[in-house]
Parts: C-alpha cells; sequence; structure tokens
C-alpha cells in the first residue's frame, strides 16, 4: 500500500503529483522531464518536498503537518536504478548480504535461498561486480535491494541500459518478484512495454501532473498523450484470454470478446490473461465483410470518436465486450467509407504486426 | 656505515611512520569535510590546510616552535601532561605531519570527490547510517586515494628538513634525521662519503616507497574497475 502526495516547486519545474495503490507494482509513465524521477526521489528521501505526505504500509514516511521526516536509510525503501550501483569492493555474496544487517532481525522475511533462487545467481556469488554482465548486475541489484527487506521497491528505468534481448530475460524476474514476495513496487519508466506488462496500476505524468491514472487498460486506451510522442505512435493496449496453440504455424489464439487475435510465438500459460499492445498503423478498417484477405485477426466494434490531422485520421473504436482500439487512416479513407461515430466497423489487425518484437516496440 | 647513521636511518623511518600514521584519521577527516561539507569558511580551511605547503618551511617550524615550545600554548599546557615536544623526536613527526598534512588531504580529497555519490545513496536506500555508509562504501572505495596520500606524506616525512631543524634542531640520536645528517656531513671537512652513503640510503628508501605504493594502487584499482 503506498499513498503518495508530493509538492515540490524548483526554480524551472514543478511538480504536484499524488497517487495512492494497494497491492502490487504501480507504474509511473511519462517523457523524460515529465517529472517520474523527481517523484521516486522524494519517496526515497533523497529529496525533500515543500509539502505532501508518504505513506507506505502504513508507516508515514515524511508528512509535512506532522513534522515527520524520515532520514533515507530509516526510510526502508529498495531502489534500483538504471546502473545497477553495485559495491565494486565487494563480491556480489557481500553485495547481496550488504542491507540485511541493517534490517531488524524481525522484518528479515525475505531469504538468501529464495532470492538467489528466484534471480538465478547462485553462479555469481563469489564473482566481483567488474566481471559481471548488465544484466547480471541488474540482477543483482535487485536481490540486493530485496535482500534489506524494504518497505517498498522502486524500480528507476532500471532496464534503459539493457539491449532487448536481455530486457526479456530480466522482465519475467519482476513478474515472479511481484507475484512471489509480495513487496509493493512502483516502477518508473517510459516504455508501454514494461509497464503494460508489469503494472496494475499506472500514473501518467505530464509536466509534473498527473495526467491520467489507473488500469493500464483504461489508461492507454485513452491515448491522446502519446499522439505527439513518435518513440510509440498512438497504440491502444487489450487484454484477451490466452487460447489454443497452432503448433504446426507457430501461432497462438488471443480470444477477446470482439473476436480473436492470432499471436506468432507462444503467449504465455493458456486460460491466463495477456496484455498487447496493438500500434494505431497496424489497425486497418472494414465496413461488412472485408472478403478475401491475408488478415486474419479482427475485432469488431463500434466507432466512437474521430480526430483528424491533416490527411490522416485517427478513428476510435469501441469494443465489443470493452476496451478501445484506435485505428489510423487516411481521411479520404474515412470519408469514402463513411465511417462517422456509430458505426460499426470491423477492425482488421495484421498477424504478423502481433508477433512480440512488434507489438511491444520499444 | 656508522652507528650513527644507521640511527639517523631508523629515526628517521620512525618519525616519518609515526607522522603518517598520527595524521591519518585526521587527514581522512579534513579531505571528507572538504570534498562533501558546505559551510562558511570552507575556503579559509582549505587555505589554512594548504599554508605549510607554500610557507617556507622554516617559517612553519619556527611557528611550531612558537605553539610548541617549552613556553608555547600548547606546548606548556602539553608540558603539564607530561608530553614534551620541542627538540624531541616526537616533535620531528609533528612538523614532519604538519608539512605531509596538505599532501595527504589532497590526494584524499580528490578520492571521495570522485566517489559516485548514488553508491552513497544505494547503501543508505539499504538502511545504512550516514557512518556505516562512510565506513562500508565511502571510505573502501576511496582506498587509492588514501594510499597515495599515505605515500605522499610518507616521502614528504623523509625528505622534511627546514621545519624540522628549526623546530626540534639537529640532536644525534635524538632528532637528525637523514637529510639533517646528510648537512651536518656536508657542513663537516671529511664528511663527502658519509654524505653520498646517507643520500644513496635515501633514493632507495624513497624509490621503494614509491614502487610498493604503485604495485599496491595498482592491485586496488584493479579489484575496482569497472564501476558496478
Amino acid at each position: 500500500m503506498i499513498d503518495a502526495d508530493l509538492h515540490r516547486r524548483l526554480p524551472t519545474f514543478e511538480l504536484d503529483v499524488a497517487f495512492r495503490n494497494g497491492e502490487g507494482v504501480t507504474a509511473l509513465f511519462g517523457r523524460s522531464g515529465s517529472g517520474k524521477s523527481m517523484t521516486i526521489g522524494l519517496i526515497a528521501g533523497l529529496a525533500k518536498p515543500d509539502r505532501g505526505h508518504v505513506r507506505v504500509g502504513g508507516v508515514t514516511l515524511f508528512d509535512s503537518r506532522l513534522h515527520v521526516d524520515l532520514a533515507p536509510h530509516k526510510r526502508r525503501i529498495g531502489l534500483v536504478f538504471q546502473d545497477a550501483h553495485l559495491f565494486p569492493h565487494l563480491s556480489v555474496r557481500r553485495n547481496l548480504l550488504f542491507g540485511r544487517w541493517f534490517a531488524p532481525r524481525a522484518e528479515r522475511t525475505v531469504t538468501m535461498d529464495a532470492v538467489v533462487e528466484t534471480l538465478g545467481i547462485g553462479h555469481l556469488l563469489t564473482r566481483r561486480p567488474a566481471g559481471l554482465s548488465g544484466g547480471e548486475r541488474q540482477r543483482v541489484a535487485i536481490g540486493r535491494a530485496l535482500l534489506a527487506c524494504p518497505r517498498l521497491l522502486l524500480f528507476d528505468e532500471p532496464f534503459a541500459a539493457l539491449d532487448r534481448q536481455r530486457k526479456m530475460e530480466v522482465l519475467p524476474l519482476i513478474e515472479r518478484l511481484r507475484d512471489e514476495f509480495r513487496i509493493p513496487m512502483v516502477y518508473v519508466s517510459h516504455s508501454l512495454e514494461e509497464v503494460v506488462r508489469l503494472a496494475g496500476y499506472v500514473v501518467v505524468l505530464e509536466a509534473g501532473k498527473v495526467a491520467a491514472a489507473g488500469d493500464p487498460s483504461t489508461v492507454f486506451a485513452q491515448a491522446e498523450y502519446q499522439a505527439d510522442d513518435r518513440r510509440f505512435g498512438r497504440a491502444s493496449v487489450l487484454s484477451a484470454v490466452v487460447g489454443e496453440e497452432d503448433v504446426g504455424y507457430g501461432l497462438t489464439a488471443l480470444h477477446h470478446p470482439a473476436g480473436t487475435l492470432w499471436l506468432a510465438g507462444p503467449a504465455g500459460h493458456r486460460g491466463g490473461t495477456a496484455r498487447i499492445v496493438i500500434q494505431a498503423t497496424d489497425v486497418a478498417l472494414a465496413i461488412g465483410n472485408p472478403g478475401q484477405t491475408s488478415v486474419r485477426s479482427s475485432l469488431s466494434g463500434t466507432v466512437s470518436g474521430i480526430e483528424t490531422d491533416g490527411a490522416l485520421a485517427a478513428v476510435d473504436i469501441a469494443l465489443t465486450g470493452g476496451g478501445t482500439l484506435t485505428a489510423l487512416a487516411t481521411r479520404r479513407a474515412v470519408d469514402d467509407l463513411e465511417i462517422k461515430p456509430g458505426s460499426a466497423v470491423l477492425a482488421l489487425i495484421k498477424t504478423v504486426a502481433l508477433d512480440e518484437g512488434m507489438v511491444h516496440p520499444d | 656505515m656508522t652507528p650513527d647513521e644507521w640511527t639517523a636511518i631508523a629515526l628517521s623511518l620512525r618519525i616519518a611512520f609515526v607522522a603518517v600514521v598520527v595524521s591519518l584519521p585526521f587527514g581522512i577527516a579534513m579531505a571528507y569535510i572538504l570534498a562533501r561539507g558546505q559551510f562558511p569558511g570552507k575556503s579559509l580551511l582549505n587555505g589554512l590546510v594548504h599554508l605549510p605547503l607554500v610557507l617556507p618551511p622554516v617559517v612553519t617550524g619556527y611557528v611550531l616552535l612558537l605553539a610548541f615550545g617549552r613556553r608555547g600554548v600548547f606546548g606548556a599546557a602539553l608540558a603539564d601532561l607530561g608530553i614534551v615536544l620541542s627538540f624531541r623526536w616526537t616533535g620531528a613527526a609533528l612538523a614532519c605531519a604538519v608539512m605531509g598534512f596538505p599532501l595527504m588531504v589532497r590526494a584524499i580529497r580528490l578520492s571521495f570527490e570522485s566517489i559516485d555519490r548514488s553508491m552513497e545513496a544505494a547503501a543508505s536506500s539499504l538502511g545504512a547510517s550516514p557512518l556505516w555508509t562512510f565506513i562500508l562504501v565511502s571510505l573502501p572505495l576511496a582506498l587509492p586515494g588514501i594510499l597515495a596520500g599515505v605515500i605522499l606524506s610518507f616521502a614528504r616525512a623523509l625528505g622534511e628538513f627546514g621545519a624540522t631543524i628549526t623546530f626540534v634542531s639537529n640532536i644525534p640520536g635524538e632528532t637528525q634525521t637523514i637529510a639533517a645528517a646528510i648537512y651536518s656531513d656536508t657542513q663537516a671537512p671529511d664528511g663527502d662519503a658519509a654524505a653520498l652513503r646517507l643520500t644513496l640510503v635515501s633514493i632507495v628508501i624513497s624509490l621503494g616507497a614509491v614502487m610498493a605504493s604503485d604495485l599496491v594502487q595498482r592491485g586496488i584499482e584493479k579489484r575496482l574497475a569497472a564501476n558496478g
């Protein structure tokens, strides 16, 4: 449980952020300069808010009205940065055990064995940080933070420095931590993919203010804050149930009330829920039966809004059974097909566009 | 080599060793304050620390004599406690410590300043108080600079002449270091050979110290290589 209300004014920047969330991962999402890292610093006690409060698991770490301001080392908040900041003069084992000393005996709930096993770092224990790869360092840094038995774990773009493949190795570990250790986490990222995968609650920051907050599927359906950011383009996030696999063709079905999507490759265990990102540029629109096309994934819905910009039009579709999908088309195509708010449409999603590499562009 | 020469060598090493060991805690503390502190008068403090480096050594020696001589402000108080510095080898150690202090502080300060502050932030996020962070993280990471500071200050102590001779004179067996002995030899009509012998000894000791420190330093840097 985290409850933060933070105000801080600097000569060139003003932060005014409040959010609260229960269990699991809270994501702080936004462009660089939106105030994500500052928020993290204020929670961790690296800087002091002008006013507000920070409460974690019922413990008040900071409250300007009650004049509570715990020193950083008394807050017991684990930090994992982009750089692992492992202590170079200590072995991996001693790095891991560093924070354990300082945790009250009764609160040492996380065991070395569990951490080593979950993170798969048993073979690294006698090594020194200098000899580790980037991914290994991050895993050790996460283990070190965990073993201090923190009240809260803060991740500040922990994987921004890793290449895609390394990131794919480490992300599932965070999912396991989330599910196994039950320590609340705040995860700062500007990667839509990471946020969608990990977070149950997302806080979108823009110029130091909360632009949106809530369930990622809901928040990312309102795509307006992404519109001018070429990094993501417009994208929609949907939840779907993992269905049968077509082993012969290497495809997995993802069932959504509005239709079935085919994903190239596996998508987790059957019956589970997968969140997927669909780029607006990968969605085509059809009225009625599209006839013969190569597209095998389609979702039905009703147009809920059209936003035009020059030659282009972004069409928001309220999908049958919930969720919003944005399609990007030319304005002429929209006019030719007489697509208007309320029109029943079929959204065609290219199967190839759903393979993992393109579902979650960095 | 004559017994007097051996005495001078042993005395030099003892004085330098004591000077370094006693001044090291103060040197580390001063370096940390100068590296991390933000307070009014910081540049004045920095200036005072560096003063022995820029003043003529004779002046430093004379100031020490005024302060720590038998009738000096501190000297009288210390004499009451049974500690006499003037014209004793302990006084020579004090002179050497003062002369080496700026070099020691400078090297250690640079080392503290080069430590990534987020390393310390990481330690505190793991629950380490500022004192524990200093002991477990900052101090070990500053080790190369501390070693450099120790060597510089040791070398300075071995070579110290002006302040020492002014403060504690040149008494064989008590305050006559290698440098002072060489000086005496060069003043004596038949001292050339003795001066040369001690000169060689002095070169060997200094070179050995610098080479040994370089070796140790490289070992440490290898272990700390690549920021975690």
